[in-house]
């Protein structure tokens, strides 16, 4: 049941893919304005690159919060769900992991050409794709509580960024510390290692949290 | 087998009703009746365990279908004022993905043997989206066939559907009581059912 889910996720990603590249490409287009508008000096270029790269995939991750649940709510597949013999919780899950797959997974891949731009370093490009892989995750998990909360609501967009950037604050903190580190030679473990923690305290409690969100808002 | 126990049920500030009674067992058509806005599908959707009545409980085999939880979902179908139906998946796509989430995956030639049965089978492949109204509803009866379910929740059931089509989940429901199963129909048409056992339930004219 998990396995259909995410393909009937993926599947209808892919007949909407335009909104799903529109994802990716406001990522590389926020990215790529910096070091246009900055110049070329290779210095600040580096000290300001992990900020700018996960300051905008944060930007990008919220983009597509609404699509988890929006659609489905909107032709009562929802509902649906919801009434199937299964966990919510295994239903979230399985939505959530949909849509790491498809809005997320892509920043994660093209990021690293993205930081060519800035200069870095072939080690510091590796702590960038690392450092993304544990954290969109948490983005997707925190961002699915937001998403279920605003559902039906008018102007849930803006809700949505109200509720779910504060949240984000100890990703982009983690996330942008890891890669500040190893620009400046500095181990980045501590870093990743915080941000695995939240990746599993988020894994443990997102989920359950989305689903009585996602209850309410069926009501 | 179904039981609401005094339920009650509030919008906002306004009473929908209030102490309502009922119980089904196997064979049962509830027929549910009432002028718009008096409350059959908030009803429906309390008895589908997707909202929480104001007072009450509804009971299934004798324990509240809260503490059930999703052992009750799967006692359930719920056929909603919305199908369910996704844009851009064609009919069997929906047919097949529907039940494969909801746990009963169905090969493709079972899926195809139900569209069959529902009158689909030449838009297939056709995505929902370019289907009509009837014809959605059509898959959405589809989705039904498919589901286990032993309690049938239906709203609104026959709207948007042709004769042929209005024929077609008569004869469904039919089968699907006397194979012991329960329905509980919100309709402002005449169902012509012939069930054995029947009960009509008025919404407003009792409560307002």
């Amino acid at each position: 049941m998990f396995g259909w889910l995410v393909w009937r996720d993926l599947i209808l990603a892919w007949r909407r893919r335009a909104d799903v590249l529109a994802t990716g490409f406001f990522f590389v287009i926020v990215v790529s304005l910096f070091p246009l508008g900055i110049g070329p000096e290779r210095e600040t270029l580096r000290t300001i690159a992990p900020g700018v790269v996960w300051v905008a995939a944060l930007l990008a991750s919220m983009l597509s919060l609404g699509r988890i649940f929006g659609n489905d709510y909107q032709d009562g597949t929802l509902e649906q769900l919801l009434l199937t013999p299964q966990s919510t919780y295994l239903i979230v899950l399985g939505k959530i992991l949909a849509h790491w797959l498809v809005s997320e997974l892509p920043l994660v891949i093209i990021a690293p050409l993205l930081g060519l731009q800035f200069g870095l370093s072939q080690n510091s490009l590796a702590i960038v794709v690392l450092s993304l892989l544990l954290g969109t995750p948490v983005l997707s998990l925190i961002g699915s509580i937001g998403a279920a909360l605003t559902l039906g609501l008018r102007a849930a967009n803006v809700l949505v960024a109200l509720l779910v950037l504060p949240l984000y604050i100890p990703v982009l903190i983690f996330g942008s510390g890891a890669v500040q580190a190893s620009v400046n030679g500095g181990s980045p473990q501590p870093y990743l290692l915080l941000l695995g923690a939240t990746l599993v305290l988020t894994l443990v409690f997102a989920p359950w949290a989305t689903s009585a969100a996602l209850k309410i808002s069926v009501e | 087998m179904l039981e609401a126990v005094n339920l009650g049920c509030t919008r906002g500030d306004r009473r929908l009703f209030r102490e309502l009674n009922f119980s089904a067992g196997p064979g049962e058509l509830i027929e549910l009746r009432g002028a718009n806005g008096s409350g059959k599908t908030s009803l429906l959707r309390i008895l589908s365990g997707l909202s929480a009545p104001a007072e009450g409980e509804v009971r299934w085999q004798g324990k509240s279908i809260r503490s059930l939880g999703e052992e009750y979902s799967g006692a359930i179908a719920y056929l909603a004022h919305q199908n369910g139906v996704k844009d851009e998946l064609s009919a069997i796509e929906n047919l097949r993905i529907a039940s494969g989430v909801a746990g009963n995956a169905l090969s493709k030639s079972a899926a195809q043997a139900i569209l069959e049965q529902v009158g689909l089978s030449r838009q297939q492949n056709l995505p929902a989206r370019s289907l009509s109204a009837g014809q959605r509803r059509r898959v959405a009866l589809a989705r039904l066939l498919t589901s286990k379910a032993t309690l049938w929740i239906l709203d609104e059931v026959l709207t948007s559907l042709d004769d042929t089509a209005v024929n077609l989940s008569r004869r469904f429901i039919g089968d699907h009581l006397s194979s012991g199963g329960l329905a509980i129909i919100a309709t402002h048409q005449e169902l012509d059912l012939a069930a054995d056992r029947m009960q009509r339930l008025e919404l407003s004219k009792q409560f307002v």
